[in-house]
């Protein structure tokens, strides 16, 4: 198992390199010039060749590659291209408020659409599974943003109220964690139904009934410990996205997550910021990755214990 | 005498499957009774509606069958009557199951210990109670280290110590009623002799009564005092087993009887006699006898009355029109004196040639070791072995799974590379991979595989899969190619329209006929056969094999026979080889491979086949342990971990020699054959008395 774990991370150690290359190359490969953008465009060739030296734009490529890799990795990230501020800071406040929404979307999410897909699979064909698929699927229908303003229809627009702290995080966080779980709720809760269903056709569910078990302890203790291991990779992948994917919730509720300052990043050709957003992002991704594959072979005693 | 009043008493059940709409029948007025301490083999072949009985029994039928009638006593109660509910008292505690396949039976995700205590728990075990009985119920069935089983997951356990566990749970509740279903057909025949032993230690001991589901006619004749014969959802034949082994009233059961071959049987001296046809798929019960269209008896009432369920005698049933005939000798299923196949001419010339041949499949080495330069593991199937086959031979090659049988096929073949050695077809070497041998090579050298539900392409017609290697091997035009297909057809003695058929038309026995038309089409030199009747009906499996052997001797092909049934071998064979870890163990003419001296391990392996006959009394030898690890392989002779004869330290240090017997036997073992002789007395013994094992 300990040379298992320590081969992915090695992995995961290539995989961001990789991909910090590519980062690297699309963010220079994107049209238009970075100082025009800064100076504005009645700016003679001195000034340009000046901001263009200063920000080290005037050095080979492969040697900005590592300078800015190095800086990155030193913790030095640079400040940003638009408003001067440092990046380190901004992109770490930016993900702690992305990381909470996240956390409290899979909180809410998770429960209720495996709670859904095990009730859909234990019914299955019968109305109640019609009737969760119906809801599940017209919900995942639904645009973010229109989802998103029915809430704030519904509940209005989430004010600061409370007097504690945590509260006051949750009554922000709510409505657009409640959004996000609607975009993951069919997802999950179908996945879930046929985990469940595949599972209940099994020779050892029969085992399990024949030994005159009750109906609760078969599903509780054998087949749902089976039928939810795909749900968890998935759960887990899924908060990579969570962090970084939701954009246009963040967009909806004016939440400063990752994902709008992405945008922000990007529409302002501040390649700085967008390039350690990238590779946060990235990082993630592959960390949710690592977590789902490691927690999958923590439950499965196949992968886990040898034979 | 006043008989005790049966245990399970079936009385007139009809089950039916509700597929679109529509009930299609599976079982028609099964009447069946087991008394108490009883066990009563049910046996039938696929289709038969063996497993639904079981599973009826059980109340596990699956969502879409439904009872249509009839009654299912339990100790006097109805069990189709109770609820969900009620049923959970009964379940373990009065009524347990063991299926076919342990691997897929227990639960992966859960020790087997909790497996094992958590049924204990709730038949009111304490949890420290339940955790030492289930431990004691590990040890009952022989399991070595019954704590270390108990901490183990069920992928980390072998398909034998699987079932053990499955049989330690059907225990644990102390039911009187066992019903088994098909408990040893996933195992291999050593492993299934050492779980019958325990099965039959553990019943007696218990006085339980078992209702043994089975297609394989040695098992019941081994273990049960009743046998049911099921065909086509109907029960044909139920009688005591000596009375129904010793005279068949039922034409089936007889088919059935002189479909299976016995150890020791012979093409050339008493040939097969399979039934021919198939088992009926019915969407409707005809008012007729439903083995009439199979029946050499069949006579103008068989196909316009239902035959009735007679008691010839009080112990016997039987549903035939003709038992009475049957039962005087008046007249005979069998099917007259079939004509014996004749060997081919005496050896012509050498078709194969294998000569050290070796096949290692590596395992994926860790990327560390590659770094530092280990050289890779691997899994050492087939290790340095010679063997030939002449023109119209049949070289069979037996061994249990993991014998390395399969990888000499393929590697033959080219489905798999030999690591090192040499394979020469008719003097020409061939390359090692496929890719690199000529089409006039491929052509010599075709394959029939074991499931012929697999080897056909679905989308093709019988004509299309038969004219493909005559167009790619033999660069014939399609038109010519075509031309052919009515001959082939008609070599496999099937009809000529089924050329425009689909698979998917066709049953089990005739798609393994379009596969071996196939395999003959190219005109090969060699014809190799992996498992070919393993996958098919008994009533079926015999024709196949009379039909291999009739298109040998008329093409003069050589064959190269692989088969776990060692009955099968020797009753097509020429010479036999038997295999173990990789090894060949001996090498000896088919007639003499019954006949001591054996090597240890053959004898091991013909004294755990069942024998489909209650009369032959047959040595008891088991093997203990499970088959080493074929990566590190054991030193000296492959086999002395687990060999009954072991001497010592030559053998698990000195690579053993090879030692000719008397009758053209070769023998790779330590021990000198004059010893062989003198310690080794037949396996097989027939005295007309009921089997006991000596």
């Amino acid at each position: 198992m300990t040379a298992y774990i320590l081969r992915r991370l090695a992995f995961l150690a290539l995989t961001v390199f990789i991909t910090s290359l590519l980062i690297f190359v699309i963010t220079q490969l994107l049209p238009g010039d970075v100082c025009r953008v800064i100076l504005g465009r009645e700016v003679g060739e001195g000034a340009l060749e000046a901001c263009r030296a200063d920000l080290g734009l005037d050095q080979p490529a492969p040697v900005r590659y590592f300078t800015w890799l190095g800086e990155f990795l030193r913790g030095d990230w640079g400040s940003s291209y638009s408003t001067d501020a440092e990046i380190l800071p901004l992109v770490v406040d930016r993900l702690n408020n992305s990381m909470q929404l996240g956390a409290l979307t899979l909180l809410i999410a998770v429960p209720i659409s495996v709670a859904l897909g095990v009730m859909a699979a234990l019914n299955a064909g019968r109305w109640a599974d019609n009737m969760i698929s119906i809801f599940s699927l017209a919900v995942v229908g639904l645009p973010e943003f229109v989802t998103g303003v029915l809430l704030i229809q519904f509940f209005g627009f989430p004010s600061i109220r409370g007097d504690l702290p945590f509260f006051e995080a949750v009554g922000r966080l709510l409505l657009p964690a409640l959004t996000a779980t609607f975009v993951l709720l069919a997802y999950v809760a179908r996945l879930t139904r046929a985990g469940v269903l595949e599972e209940l056709r099994q020779a050892y569910v029969r085992t399990a009934v024949l030994k005159g078990l009750p109906r609760r302890v078969v599903i509780w203790k054998h087949v749902l410990r089976n039928a939810l291991l795909p749900t968890i990779t998935v759960v887990a992948i899924s908060f990579g996205w969570l962090i970084s994917g939701l954009v246009v919730v963040e967009n909806v509720f004016n939440y400063p997550g990752l994902g709008r300052l992405m945008v922000f990043a990007i529409t302002r050709r501040d390649l700085p910021l967008l390039q350690a957003i990238s590779l946060i992002t990235v990082l993630g991704f592959a960390l949710a990755n690592l977590a789902a594959d490691l927690l999958y072979a923590a439950l499965n005693p196949r992968i886990r214990v040898g034979s | 005498m006043l008989s005790p009043s049966p245990l399970l008493n079936i009385e007139g059940l009809n089950v039916a499957y509700r597929v679109a709409g529509q009930d299609l029948p599976v079982l028609r007025e099964i009447s069946l009774e087991v008394l108490p301490g009883q066990t009563v083999g049910l046996v039938g072949e696929s289709g038969s509606g063996k497993s639904t009985l079981a599973l009826t029994v059980m109340r596990q039928l699956a969502a879409n069958g439904v009872v249509t009638g009839g009654r299912v006593e339990f100790d006097g109660k109805g069990l189709l009557e109770l609820t969900e509910n009620e049923m959970r008292v009964v379940w373990g505690r009065e009524l347990a199951f063991v299926p076919q396949n342990p691997a897929t039976a227990l639960n992966p995700a859960m020790r087997v210990g909790e497996q094992l205590a958590e049924a204990l728990r709730l038949y009111g075990a304490g949890r420290a109670a339940a955790e030492a009985r289930s431990r004691e119920l590990l040890e009952q069935v022989r399991l070595a280290e019954p704590r270390r089983v108990a901490r183990s997951y069920p992928h980390q356990l072998s398909g034998g110590m699987q079932q053990r566990v499955m049989i330690a749970l059907a225990l644990s509740g102390q039911p009187r009623l066992l019903v088994l279903d098909e408990p040893t057909t996933a195992l291999d025949v050593t492993t299934e002799a050492s779980v019958l032993d325990l099965l039959r230690e553990q019943v007696g001991q218990r006085e339980s009564s078992v209702l043994y589901v089975t297609h394989n006619l040695g098992v019941v004749a081994t273990l049960s005092d009743r046998v049911a014969v099921l065909y086509a959802g109907e029960l044909a034949e139920d009688a005591p087993t000596e009375d129904l082994f010793r005279q068949p009233l039922h034409p089936y059961t007889r088919g059935l009887l002189d479909s299976v071959p016995r150890l020791g049987q012979r093409k050339e001296q008493r040939p097969l006699q399979g039934i021919p046809g198939q088992v009926p798929r019915l969407r409707d019960f005809p008012n007729a006898c439903v083995f009439a269209p199979r029946c050499p008896l069949a006579i103008e009432l068989c196909w316009k009355e239902r035959p009735l369920l007679d008691a010839p005698t009080p112990e016997r049933r039987v549903r035939c029109h003709r038992w009475p005939e049957i039962m005087a000798g008046e007249v005979s299923a069998h099917r007259g004196e079939v004509k014996p196949i004749q060997r081919a001419k005496q050896e012509v010339r050498r078709v194969l040639n294998v000569e050290d041949l070796k096949v290692d499949y590596p395992l994926p080495s860790p990327f560390l070791q590659t770094l530092v330069c280990k050289s890779p593991r691997a899994v050492h199937a087939v290790r340095e072995v010679s063997v030939g086959v002449s023109s119209g031979q049949t070289l069979g090659v037996v061994g249990e799974s993991g014998s390395g049988k399969s990888s000499l096929a393929r590697s033959v073949i080219g489905l798999a590379e030999r690591s090192s050695g040499r394979v020469e077809l008719l003097g020409i070497e061939l390359p090692a991979r496929l890719s690199r041998r000529s089409r006039e090579m491929l052509s010599h050298l075709q394959m029939v595989f074991q499931n012929p539900e697999e080897a056909l392409n679905p989308y093709l017609t019988v004509a299309e899969s038969l004219t493909r290697p005559l167009i790619r091997l033999r660069g014939l035009s399609t038109n010519e190619a075509r031309q052919q297909v009515p001959d082939l057809l008609a070599a496999v003695r099937l009809p000529a329209d089924y050329a425009q058929r689909f698979p998917g038309q066709l049953s089990g026995g005739e798609k393994q006929r379009v596969a071996i038309a196939r395999a003959f089409a190219s005109g090969p030199e060699l014809l190799l056969a992996d498992e070919p009747v393993s996958a098919l009906d008994v009533s079926v499996q015999a024709n196949i094999l009379n039909l291999l052997a009739e298109l040998q001797v008329e093409r003069q092909t050589a064959m190269l026979l692989i088969a776990h049934d060692i009955a099968v071998v020797g009753y097509l064979a020429d010479q036999i080889v038997v295999m173990y870890l990789g090894e060949f163990m001996q090498v000896s003419p088919a007639e003499a491979i019954f006949d001591a001296p054996y090597h240890p391990y053959t004898e091991a392996l013909l004294s755990s086949v069942p024998p489909p006959d209650p009369f032959v009394e047959q040595k008891k030898i088991r093997l203990e342990g499970e088959l080493p690890s074929a990566i590190d392989l054991p030193g000296g002779c492959p086999f002395h971990t687990r060999c009954p004869r072991f001497l010592g330290d030559i053998c698990a240090q000195q690579t053993p020699p090879w030692r000719e017997t008397g009758d053209g036997k070769r023998i790779f073992c330590h021990i000198p054959v004059e010893e062989l002789v003198q310690a080794q007395e037949p396996v097989l013994r027939f005295d007309g008395k009921r089997r006991t094992q000596r």
